[in-house]
């Protein structure tokens, strides 16, 4: 199906109304919710995080657009509110730190499937090995300090094993930067794929900085430490193969639009009713919001916005497990490095990266340490434990 | 016992935490908190009101699992797995959350053990053997509750509802054990939460496990009881010890 974003006009702006009751509502399941609802939750949370970001840096750079940008973003920071919340307050840290990690496997898998750019879904696939890898060392973790079983959130979906190992993915930053498309040249896909996974990544980037000092044991702090430090290069990553030319309104326009396009892939695939409906009041808020800010485009850049924007939205991401497909990308590609825009086998990586990394691991590896002879199973390494422990009491 | 963890010494240190270490500005802060207005009427009650609404929706933390369904899509063991899976699930529940706890528990005296080892032991206090033998106890007993959850056609894999709120509860607890600058005299009122907690849970599920008619299994969960009771008793001894010699 495509939906077409210049005949539906959603909500006008002036009805995007809210309560602090509406605003927090009661949360999903833990338990009982499917893991996929999560993550679309936190998915959404960290789009609409990227919304509020990138209207604030919009504003600082454009005086004249600073009341339209405020009028939407304070929409966009209560749509991420009502989300966001949907969180329970039982999904501890660690348990919503695998969730994210979920989220970046699954999602970016998705992404990686779809991406008509060879080269860009190259990159998605170089990033997924990585956040794959971060899913068993937080795995190990959870089991090993707080003797609890990633799979209660994972829920069988996505693979508890290592990937490209963490230790190896701290790089020289101009080993991070990608080509960018051709905002000319490229398919709309390409740019909803590229905006969806850097505001992706953004997230968790400030949920790993935020949460990381809450943990007591040195060895989690250590280690959120360095898997953040790997999402600040993921970001850095992702937002360096957006087109730098596109003008400020182009990429509010796309923005609105990504916005859009995952609510509405949202909706598609969503099991729990309650939380369709807000996939689905968002995603008209967005179309509100899309046709607010075509409508700005017109004035300010004299142009159409069929000129910046695709006349149906595309297929949406496909929230189902993608084992396979992990694991094959997995098998051909876990000893790809960077050098510089490019990627090369191991043995090719530039000695700026070698050198970083020597150094940032000089002390001790947090991510070696925490999964040392780690393999999940099923109930905790405690359950295949010495089975002789577990004789009479 | 090495000075480790940077126990405060008992005399006079730096917490700035009272009133009596801010002389001047305490009272300036107290007196004009006094001479303010608040901008809504009403007192503590408001607040617990608006938390009722949200009690009132009735919407759980979670629920069991459905019953184990094969491959082919039939229900497996369907009359075995009344009680476990559906139904009163109750047992269920709290076999899942005992299971849980002891698991954390397992985890929570290795890091008791790790804390002792760096410090060294000291005396009064528990030594490296005594906490070795609790948490292999505490091992046993999660691999106790297991073959009990598996006999009863349950899944040992599962989180219910009440090993969830168990996990809640036990948070404190943990970031007591795995924070590095806690002494073990701290580390053992922690665990003295948790060993109490330990053994009402297992008095109950003796007292659920007979109910349902599991005599068997009840036994070898008294049994589990009987060790739990020592290690409250163990802990408390430790930790009276070590406090009433500094008194």
């Amino acid at each position: 199906m495509g939906l077409d974003i210049f005949k539906e006009k959603g909500v006008p702006l002036d009805k995007q109304q809210f309560t602090w009751r509406e605003l927090v509502q009661a949360p999903t399941s833990k338990l009982d919710d499917d893991a996929f609802t999560r993550v679309r939750i936190i998915l959404m949370n960290g789009l609409e995080s990227e919304a509020v970001r990138f209207s604030h840096a919009c504003a600082r750079m454009n005086r004249e657009l600073q009341l339209p940008l405020a009028r939407v973003r304070r929409i966009d920071h209560h749509q991420q509110t009502l989300v966001n919340w949907l969180l329970p307050a039982d999904l501890s840290p660690i348990e919503t730190t695998l969730a994210f990690e979920q989220v970046a496997i699954e999602v970016t898998a998705s992404v990686a499937e779809r991406e008509p750019d060879p080269y860009m879904a190259q990159v998605y696939r170089f990033g997924l090995l990585e956040d794959f890898d971060h899913l068993y060392r937080f795995s190990a973790l959870y089991d090993r300090v707080a003797g609890g079983d990633a799979n209660n959130i994972i829920q069988s979906y996505s693979d508890i094993m290592p990937g490209r190992p963490t230790s190896v993915e701290h790089r020289d930053p101009a080993d991070d930067l990608r080509e960018y498309y051709d905002k000319r040249k490229a398919a709309p896909l390409t740019k909803l794929h590229a905006a969806t996974i850097t505001a992706a990544e953004n997230q968790t980037r400030d949920y790993y900085m935020t949460i990381g000092p809450q943990f007591a044991d040195p060895v989690a702090r250590q280690l959120y430490a360095e898997i953040a430090s790997i999402e600040e290069q993921h970001t850095t990553q992702y937002e360096s193969i957006s087109d730098a030319t596109e003008t400020w309104m182009e990429k509010w326009l796309m923005r609105e639009a990504m916005e859009a396009y995952n609510y509405m892939g949202c909706s598609q695939y969503e099991t729990n009713p309650r939380i369709k409906a807000v996939w689905d009041r968002f995603l008209d808020y967005e179309l509100g919001q899309l046709h607010f800010v075509m409508e700005l485009f017109k004035k300010v850049e004299n142009r159409d916005p069929a000129e910046v924007l695709p006349a149906e939205l595309p297929e949406p991401v496909e929230y189902k497990s993608h084992r396979e497909f992990v694991r094959e990308t997995l098998a051909r590609e876990v000893d790809l490095r960077a050098d510089g825009t490019q990627f090369v086998t191991k043995g090719q990586e530039p000695e700026r990266s070698l050198a970083y990394r020597e150094q940032l691991n000089s002390e001790g590896s947090p991510s070696e340490t925490v999964a040392a002879g780690y393999r999940w199973s099923p109930g905790t390494e405690l359950a295949a434990a010495d089975a002789a422990l577990g004789k009479g009491a | 016992m090495k000075s480790g963890t940077q126990a405060a010494p008992d005399g006079a240190g730096m917490n700035r935490t009272g009133m009596i270490t801010s002389p001047l500005m305490g009272p300036e802060m107290t007196e004009g908190a006094a001479a303010a207005t608040p901008s809504s009427p009403g007192g503590p009650e408001q607040l617990l009101l608006r938390r009722a609404e949200y009690i009132s929706e009735g919407f759980p933390l979670g629920s069991p699992p459905p019953p184990p369904v094969s491959l082919e899509g039939v229900v497996e063991g369907a009359a075995q797995v009344v009680g476990m899976t559906t139904g009163v699930g109750t047992l269920a529940d709290k076999l899942s959350e005992r299971l849980a706890f002891e698991r954390t528990g397992t985890r929570l005296y290795e890091a008791l053990i790790n804390k002792v080892e760096t410090l060294g032991e000291s005396r009064p206090g528990p030594t490296l053997a005594e906490l070795r033998e609790i948490r292999d106890e505490e091992l046993r007993h999660f691999h106790l509750v297991r073959e009990a959850v598996t006999s009863l056609g349950g899944d040992p894999t599962v989180q219910s509802p009440c090993a969830d709120v168990a996990a809640v509860t036990s948070l404190g607890v943990l970031q007591v054990l795995t924070d590095p600058r806690t002494s073990v005299a701290q580390c053992l009122q922690a665990v003295l939460t948790a060993e109490l907690t330990d053994n009402a849970g297992w008095e109950l599920l003796v007292q659920l496990t007979r109910a349902a008619g599991h005599e068997e299994m009840a036994k070898g969960f008294q049994a589990a009881l009987e060790n739990e009771a020592r290690h409250v008793e163990t802990v408390r001894g430790w930790l009276a010890a070590m406090l009433t010699e500094k008194v």
